[in-house]
């Protein structure tokens, strides 16, 4: 067993300096996700983190356990093939919401069925940032992207009620400017024994928020604040005054059997007084 | 005295399976598609008896990535499928090539291109089977023609995908895949089993992709300590990602070239009547079949035939094809496509003129008869 007593024997300092633009949101949530793991005292050497392909994903290489960063959009199935094989090992995702919303929403879906003992983290700077700006699931409509010169028109999800009604059984959503809660979300989530999905709403100065003229990296974690309302909060105020607003915290918390727990019944059950294997 | 292993009737799909249980996999993931299916029907049954585990995913991409997260933690990991699902694990399957994680793919071939034939044989996956991912790579590829190489090639397969940290594709096609036939399966400690190497050396000194003279890296399990990074990224010895022209030069070569020095090891072939012979098949799978028909009736005939049957197929056996094909009067390549392995050997011979096709590609198979008209076209 391996716990830290020095959070930063979780990163690879070797590897830095690291590769984001300054003023991006991806070194606080990662920030966050270590702290999450240090705070939980996650056993270093049972603690695998799963990346996709985008800017966000690249967190694995600066991260000190066994990490796998795979191909865009997979990351959420190599997890799925590590969490069955060991289901003693804790299995963190590390996603952007293109890897994650647009070519992985299969894998996010199906996972959130099953249940499966994954904590999922999503990294939404509502922009391809890798690729320099294509709009993706996650971008406003209306916004500008490379790809949407004349402005979005497509519709966002609402990715923590796409989660929640696909069956994670743990959802919370927060933004890189409340640290403290996305901090607790994380913690939560590796506590829940299931599928848990955390959006970690994050800034992308460079290849987003000056194509839409949101100002600098200040203005646009300001942005965040004013812009942010917590799900308790909400309940008590008027519609009228959420309009414009988004929610965070605790989106969702239930029970539900999770999927390797179960196989490894299936298991037991096979094999208690099985007869010896006669091929 | 009972044996353990009775003579038993089997499908070929089955002895597939059981080759893989045999060899020690324990992790199948996968998506159902015909006429692979029972393969993964019979992993879903049997993976939990002997504690692996099964999972059907919502599909072929989230089979393969599965099974290479599976690999990594020190399972042996296999997938199934057929044309469609093939085309759509080729990413996936480059990531196991440039990360050397390895894993076992079972293609049961079938007609395409696209939906195609879905209950229909071909043998049409051949250069896909080696070139199907982008960029160049290393890659191993068998193809069984009885349902009891099916159990013996698997085994093989799974073997070389942890000897030499490859992916191992498993040519199967809807012949032999769908073949009954009656086997004695070999008794279990006859079998050699293969584990990849593991690291002897402690997770500080540890370097995920530094060779010794084998040039084959010692894989570490995730889950042990020794928190190394995987990506599919050019990257150095330590696995983090590299941009240096140099080391990725390195790098690259050490993988594409790596399994130059085991390619001895890795060819397996049989050969028929070949002593004598004036005229040679060369033949994989299930049109194997047909030709060693076609060489029977021919040698009655007084035509002195003989056939190679490639069981590797990939890396392609020049060596091999170069032998045998010495001073033969016509030499005729026996496929289910348009010629695809014929290009190979004809690469290899260097000579055109004498070189004949044998192909079909309507679903039917060839048939000994078809074999002996062309053969005494150009014999007589
Ligand atoms: C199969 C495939 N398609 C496309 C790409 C190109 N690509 C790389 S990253 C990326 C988008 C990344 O966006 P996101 O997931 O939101 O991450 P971010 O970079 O914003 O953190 C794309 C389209 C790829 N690498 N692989
Ligand atoms: S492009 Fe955007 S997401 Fe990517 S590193 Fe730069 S600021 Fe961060």
């Amino acid at each position: 067993m391996q716990t830290t007593t020095n959070i930063e024997n979780l990163f690879r300092l070797n590897r830095l300096p690291h590769i984001w633009c300054p003023g991006c949101g991806n070194g606080i949530i990662v920030n966050a996700v270590q702290k999450a793991i240090y705070e939980s005292g996650l056993d270093k050497d049972k603690t695998v983190i799963v990346s996709g392909i985008g800017c966000s994903s690249r967190a694995t290489g600066y991260m000190n356990f066994d990490t796998l960063h795979t191909a865009h959009g997979r990351a959420i199935t190599f997890a799925t093939g590590i969490k069955l094989a060991r289901p003693e090992l804790n299995v963190i995702v590390l996603t952007g919401d293109g890897d994650c919303a647009a070519i992985g929403g299969n894998h996010l879906i199906h996972a959130a069925r099953r249940n499966i003992d994954l904590n999922v983290i999503m990294f939404n700077n509502s922009i391809y940032g890798m690729t320099g700006g294509q709009f993706s699931p996650m971008t406003p409509h209306g916004r500008l992207a490379t790809t949407s010169p004349y402005g979005n028109l497509e519709r966002t999800f609402d990715i923590c009620k796409l989660a929640e009604c696909a069956g994670a059984s743990y959802v919370g959503r927060s933004t890189v400017y409340h640290v403290q809660l996305l901090v607790n979300l994380i913690k939560k989530a590796i506590e829940n024994k299931g599928f848990s999905f955390v959006e970690a709403i994050s800034i992308c100065p460079i290849s987003y928020g000056r194509r839409n003229k949101l100002g600098d990296a200040p203005k646009m974690l300001e942005w965040l604040k004013e812009h942010a309302v917590n799900i308790k909060a909400a309940q008590k105020m008027e519609p009228e005054k959420l309009k414009d607003k988004f929610l965070i915290g605790e989106m969702y918390h239930g029970e539900a059997p999770e999927y390797t727990q179960l196989y490894d019944e299936l298991i037991a059950k096979l094999q208690k007084g099985a007869e010896k294997d006669v091929r | 005295m009972k044996t353990k292993r009775n003579a038993q009737l089997l499908q070929g799909n089955q002895a597939c399976s059981l080759g893989a249980l045999d060899a020690g996999v324990r992790f199948y993931a996968g998506y159902p598609i015909t006429p692979s299916t029972e393969i993964a029907e019979f992993m879903a049954e049997e993976l939990p008896k002997v504690g692996g585990k099964f999972i059907q995913m919502e599909d072929e991409i989230a089979g393969i990535g599965a099974v290479v997260g599976a690999a990594l933690t020190g399972t042996k990991a296999l997938t199934a499928t057929s044309g469609p699902g093939f085309s759509l694990m080729q990413e996936i399957i480059g990531f196991a090539a440039m990360t050397e994680v390895p894993c076992v793919i079972v293609n049961v071939q079938r007609m395409g291109p696209s939906t195609g034939g879905p209950t229909s044989p071909a043998q049409a996956d051949i250069m896909q089977a080696r070139w199907g991912t982008h960029g160049d790579h290393p890659v191993i590829a068998l193809s069984p023609g009885s349902v009891l190489e099916a159990y013996t090639l698997t085994i093989k397969a799974v073997n070389f995908s942890e000897k030499y940290r490859v992916p191992v594709i498993f040519l199967l096609d809807e012949v032999i895949g769908h073949l009954r036939e009656k086997v004695v399966l070999p008794e279990l400690n006859e079998l050699e089993i293969i584990d990849r190497k593991r690291p002897t050396v402690s997770p500080e000194q540890y370097k995920p992709y530094a060779v010794d003279e084998s040039g084959i890296p010692a894989m570490a399990d995730f889950g042990q300590g020794y928190h190394w990074h995987v990506t599919g990224l050019n990257h150095d010895e330590t696995g983090g990602p590299t941009g240096k022209a140099d080391v990725i030069n390195q790098q690259l070569s050490r993988l594409f070239h790596k399994l130059d020095q085991y390619r001895d090891e890795i060819t397996l072939y049989q050969t028929f009547d070949v002593e004598d012979a004036e005229y040679l098949l060369i033949s994989f799978g299930c049109s194997t079949r047909s030709s060693l028909a076609a060489v029977e009736l021919l040698r009655n005939e007084g035509i002195k035939v003989g056939l190679l049957q490639l069981q590797t197929i990939w890396p392609f056996p020049d060596h091999v094809i170069k032998d045998f094909t010495k001073n033969k009067k016509g030499v005729f390549v026996v496929e289910m496509n348009d010629g695809q392995l014929c290009l190979e050997v004809e690469r290899t011979i260097g000579n055109r003129d004498l070189l004949s096709r044998i192909n079909k590609i309507n679903g039917e198979l060839i048939t000994p008869q078809e074999i002996i008209d062309k053969v005494k076209e150009v014999a007589l």
